[in-house]
This record gives C-alpha cells, structure tokens and sequence, in this order.
C-alpha cells in the first residue's frame, strides 16, 4: 500500500473514533486491519492525528501482542497454544508448521503467504489442538494433517 | 421500533412478542458458538433453511441459530423445540433426513442421536443427556434457546424485567439484595459484589464508571466468551442495573480481539438495547441515563487485571499499579470505578427477579449460586459446565464429563487458570467453592478446569504456566519480570535433565518473594502451578533430577546430554 493510501486508511480509522485518545487500542487494532501491520508512518499519523507523543503509540503497540509493525503474509496462522490445546499436543502441531513452511513462530513466509504466530487460548477448547487461518477454524488437527490445511490457502 | 417511555410500555411490547409466537410452532435451534463454527454449524444452519424454503415448511418451522449449547465436544448440536430433540454430530447431509422425519413424521433420527456411555443407550432428549442432566443452568440456560442477536428472543424470555424492577428500587436496597444473595466476583478474585458496589457508590465524586471485564485471559477458560457470544443482554442488563445502584452513567465492555463473534454480537446488542430505550437517556422513563461503549484488548493476560484493563482503557500500556488506592475511589481517569467480569454481571438480573433468599439457596455457606466451568483438556465430555456450587470435583470430572478417554487413569486438575494450582486425586471429594479450592492450594479463578490423565507430567505443566506468565509479565515489577524468568531456567533445567537437588529449595524462595513482593495479583499468584505440584507431585520432580527419568514420559531428558 502506498504511503499516502495508508495516511488516508490512518485519518478515516482516526476519524471514525473520533480522535478520541482513549481509543487508541481499538484505533491500532483498525489501522492494523486496513493495512495489514503498523507500519512507521501509519504510528506516526496516529500520534499526530491524536495528539500524542509517537513514543506512546509506540509503547501500545509494542506492548499488545496483537500488534505486528512488520509486514504480515496474506494469511496469518494462529496456532493456539492454550492449556487445553497444550495437553493435547499443540507444541508439535506447531513444530510442524514450522517445518512445513520452514520459518520459526513469529515469522512470515518469503512468498508473503503466510505469517505463523500463536495465540493462548481461542476458547475452542473442545476441538484442541486449534489452527485458525484468517478466521477459519481447524480443530482436533494433528502434526501429520497439518499440510493437507496449508494446501487450501494460496 | 420506538423508544421504551416506562416498564409498562416494556411489558406491552413484551405481550406483543410472545403473543405472537406459537409456543407449539416447530423451532430447530442449531448452535452457533465458536466450538460449533469450528466444527462447520454456519453450514448447517443454512442448509436448513435451504430444505425448508424447498420444502415449504416456512409455516410450520422456524431455524433459530443459538449460542454456545457448552457441549462442544459433539457439536454442530441441534435441538428440535418444544420436544427437545438433541441431535450431536449434525451435517449437512443430515438435514433432508431430520426435517421430513422428526420435523414432519414425529421420529427421531437413530444415528444422530446421543450415545450415553455408561448404559450404550441412545438417549434422545436433551434434558436426559447425562452431561446437561446433572447441570444447573441459571446462567447460562437461555443460551441454546435465544438467537443472540435479536433482543425480541431475550425479551420474550422475560429479558429485562430485572431492569424495570431495579429502576423502581432504591440503590440501597439493590444493593441489599445482591449483598443478601451473597453475589461474589466470579472473574478470580471471589471479591463480594455488593461491597465492591457500595464502596463505588459511596466513594466521593460526581463521575463514576462501571466496566465490563470480557477480557477472559485464562487459557483452557471461555465461559465469559459463550456469555457475551449466546445471550449478551444478560450481562449488558446486569451492568446496568449496577450502574443504577452506583450512580454511574457510562460504562465500558473490555472484551478480546481474539473473539470477533463475541465483539460482533455485543456491539448488535448495545446498539438494540438503545434502540428501544433500554440503554441511553431516561432509561425506561426513570430519569436514569446509561451508556456504553465497547473496547477491544490487545491480547494480553495482564489486561485481565483491573488496574491494567483501566490504564488499557485510557489508550495507555496496559501496565498495573500499585492498589493501596483501590479502584472503587480512583479508577478509570481517577474516578471511582466499579469492575466486574461477564459471569458476575449476569447474575444480577436474576437475583433482582427471584430475590436474594431464592439465590442465597444455592451453593455453599460462603459461595452462593452456581458457577460455569470450562471443562478440558484430557476429558470425555469438553465444554462448558454449570453446576451449584459446592459440587464435588468428583461429580464433575467423572459424571458431567465422563471421566478421562482412551482408558487411561486421572492424573491431576488444574483449576484458577496460569496462576491456579493442581488438585491430585486424593482430593477429588473436595467441594468445589471459593474457599475450599484456595485450602487445596487452587483457587477458583474464572472457572478453567483442565484435567490431565497419567501421561502428563507435572513439571512440564509447571513449566508451561512459568513461561506462560513470563511471557505475559508486563516487566514493570523486579520481582515478576525477573523473578519468573528465573523459575523458567530452573524448570526448564530440570525437564531436560540438568537440574539439582537444590533447586527445588530454590524455586521455594523464589515463589516467596514473588508472593510477598510482585506487584499485583498475576506475579503474586504466579507461583502457585510450581508451589502445587511441588505439594503433590513432589516425587517426580524428583525423579527428574536425581534419577534423570520423567515418570510420564513427556520430558526428553537426553538433550541433557547433547549439550
């Protein structure tokens, strides 16, 4: 996206929460959505467009996890890593992401497919192990069904 | 619809709704939590309402897409009402089937039906099914009967009458009441809800805030998630009843990101509640106005906290303080701030309706009411449990869920989430309430139960809470940030088969001053998953260290000598 689009993503985003300082979680949460990550110069506009100093915009987004100021593949892969998914094996459900796609946790594809992150707990705990990719739901999977998944998304 | 100017017009539109309906008309309610999602419901849910378009039954059948039913572990689920038809394991194929024989012929389908394990027979109504049969469902019943986005379905279920009752109480009686029902925090700390109240009331100040905590951090936890998702206006009428009591105008829901259904259907919720004037100005004609806003978390656990939920809230880091100023006087912007988490709220509208005495008979002495349980982990029946407090352990473990797959032996349970601590077998009698879990070394915190079988080893669970919680310290105090990644090495060390003798002596000390010194409650509390597994399976941390052998099997305690 070009800077000036993700300038003009950043003041509708800002705009729709009323400028309201308070929101700022919620405001990262959308310009992440619209853009995909935070990059420097969306955190920038934010601080602007609010009235904060950058350091702060900063320090929130690098404090949530939700947060990446890093591009992000097309598809983000949330392994979750809760305690009932945990008892049920999802470390090597995780590992074998990892290998599949040869990249560690936290880290996104060269091709920009996919960006592999964890999360602690979707509260699907019934169908653990969970992989969630983009917003749909893989329960019960296990290390060896893991390609079989990756393969639906391009 | 037009605004709501007093309970009468309420009760008006209320007769409107149900007068309309036909308690006879054939519903298929399918379940539409998360677990359901994943299991592939949305599909279910349109292919009938595919096959009743193709076979003209709009007249006689209604599809009702529910929340979380809590059985998720056979979902998609689908009940037929009024009969209360149960049907597990629904898909799409099977629609045709379940619509021209048991909606049109009165038969249940044999194969979809529920197996019961004990006796291998089917069972065919929902209230016979063991794991609901032994649940007491005040919370957390109207969830597989309403569709969560229509406010008409939670008022034709007797939806805010609680609200037109409180409005013509006091304060203080309303607050009499919920301290008489005997209402304490069902988010962790088990505080009692009406002092909490009162002393917001009481504190000096003309702005007060009450807040919703949806921020449900606890791995292996989701009650709060089935709440806001299945039945929102619970919780939302709860608040604002409270609000009322307190002299409070605004309000805030907290919720995860990582729950966009739960996000999507309270947002719906707040904006119908407004519509009708439930929520807004001159709420019902009382004179009382109330507004609230949502607020998405950023995922992370420390949020759970209230004074980092509150800084979050502010557009802040969500780092705690110090709480020798409680939040009741300073919280949000540094006015008095009244906290409570989904659950909680949503037991007030029924308190209100039924009164303290009829609340006050269920549970224990110092617990009232009932209590949802997430239930997990290496379990027959997963999902989410509401049961009397007082309940045994015993009781929920081995009759609600069936006790533990593949034929292998109970180990442990873990309940209180990160900071909670394993129970052994030995005390599975144990009634479960507030306190009797805190003098087993647990506590209750918001209801995660996640049981291990024989294959699990304690030291790895230990070690997988440490660096749960060491990856959530928020790093403002020494003792946590520090504190924390100490016991992970130590742990770590000792599942790979380096450890010493004296680090367990060691991880003593360290819990010590973690508990005396961190900050807030999630470095206080931090400990407990080492301090309970030392108290009950101190054998085999043992055996790690001394005998290089991790009894279950878990540890790869070679890699030791890799290195």
């Amino acid at each position: 996206m070009a800077p000036e689009k993700q300038k003009e993503k950043v003041n509708q985003v800002l705009k729709k929460h009323q400028h309201d300082e308070s929101r700022l979680v919620d405001i990262l949460q959308d310009i992440q959505a619209e853009i995909g990550y935070l990059p420097k110069e969306a955190l920038e506009e934010a601080g602007k467009g609010l009235g904060v100093p950058l350091s702060r915009v900063y320090g929130v987004a690098t404090f949530f996890k939700a947060f990446s100021l890093t591009p992000r593949g097309r598809h983000l892969i949330n392994v979750c890593m809760g305690t009932a998914c945990h008892v049920r094996g999802a470390d090597k459900v995780l590992e074998s992401i990892e290998k599949a796609l040869k990249i560690k946790t936290g880290q996104t594809t060269k091709d920009l497919r996919f960006t592999l992150e964890t999360v602690n707990c979707v509260g699907a705990c019934a169908l653990g192990p969970m992989v969630i990719v983009g917003e749909d739901y893989h329960g019960e999977m296990t290390p060896e069904g893991v390609a079989a998944v990756l393969k639906e998304y391009n | 619809m037009a605004k709501l100017k007093s309970p009468g017009e309420l009760e008006t539109l209320r007769n409107q709704i149900t007068g309309q309906r036909d308690p006879n008309k054939t519903v298929v309610t399918v379940c539409n939590g998360t677990g359901c999602h994943a299991h592939g419901c949305q599909a279910v849910t349109a292919a009938f309402q595919a096959e009743i378009g193709k076979q003209k039954l709009g007249a006689k059948v209604d599809v009702r897409a529910t929340g979380c039913h809590g059985f998720c572990e056979r979902g998609p689920l689908v009940v037929i009402q009024p009969q209360g038809i149960f049907y597990q394991r629904v898909r799409v194929k099977d629609v045709p089937e379940i619509l021209t024989e048991t909606v049109g012929k009165g038969n249940p389908v044999e194969r979809l039906l529920y197996t019961d394990r004990a006796s291998g027979q089917k069972i065919i109504k929902e209230h016979d099914v063991p794991f609901y049969k032994l649940q007491k469902r005040l919370v957390f019943g109207n969830n597989g009967s309403i569709d969560p986005t229509s406010i008409e379905d939670y008022l034709a279920v007797g939806g805010y009458a609680a609200l037109a009752k409180a409005l013509s109480m006091s304060s203080e009686a309303i607050i009499a009441e919920v301290k008489k029902a005997g209402l304490r925090g069902r988010g962790g700390g088990g505080f009692p809800t009406a002092d909490k109240w009162q002393s917001t009331r009481s504190a000096k100040g003309d702005i007060k805030y009450v807040i919703c905590n949806a921020d449900e951090g606890d791995p292996g936890a989701y009650m709060d998630r089935s709440l806001a998702e299945g039945n929102p206006h619970s919780f939302l009428e709860g608040m604002i009843i409270g609000a009322y009591a307190i002299g409070a105008h605004e309000g805030y829901v907290y919720i995860r990101n990582e729950y966009p259904l739960a996000v999507r259907h309270v947002a719906a919720a707040i904006e119908a509640a407004e519509k009708l004037g439930l929520l807004g100005k001159d709420i019902l004609g009382s004179g009382f106005d109330f507004s609230i806003k949502i607020q998405r978390g950023g995922g992370a656990f420390i949020c759970g906290e209230s004074t980092a939920l509150m800084a979050s809230l502010e557009g802040r880091v969500g780092e705690p303080r110090a709480k020798y100023i409680h939040t009741s006087e300073q919280g949000l912007w540094g006015r008095p701030t009244n906290l409570n988490n989904v659950e909680t709220w949503a037991n007030v509208p029924m308190i209100i309706n039924n009164g303290a005495d009829w609340y006050a008979r269920i549970g224990t002495a110092g617990s009232k009411g009932t209590k949802i349980f997430s239930l997990v982990g290496n379990i027959v029946n997963t999902g989410l449990v509401e049961v009397p407090m007082g309940i045994t352990l015993r009781e929920i473990i081995f009759d609600l869920g069936g006790g533990i797959p593949k034929g292998r032996a109970f180990k442990a349970v873990q309940t209180g989430g990160p900071s909670g601590g394993v129970i052994p077998e030995s005390l599975l009698d144990l009634k479960v309430d507030f306190d009797e879990l805190t003098k087993a070394g647990s506590m209750m915190g918001s209801g995660g139960m996640i049981v291990m079988d024989d294959k699990t080893c304690m030291v790895d669970v230990a070690k997988y809470f440490v660096t749960f919680l060491e990856g959530e310290s928020c790093g403002k105090c020494l003792p946590c940030r520090e504190g924390l990644q100490q016991m992970k090495a130590i742990l770590t060390r000792i599942t790979e088969g380096r450890g010493k003798v004296s680090d367990l002596k060691l991880l003593e000390e360290l819990s010590a001053t973690l508990q005396a010194a961190a900050l807030c409650a999630l470095g206080q509390q931090a400990p407990n998953p080492v301090l309970s597994t030392l108290r009950h399976f101190r054998a085999e941390y043992v055996a790690h260290i001394r005998d290089k052998k991790c009894p279950a099997g878990v540890c790869k305690l070679g890699a030791a000598k890799k290195k």
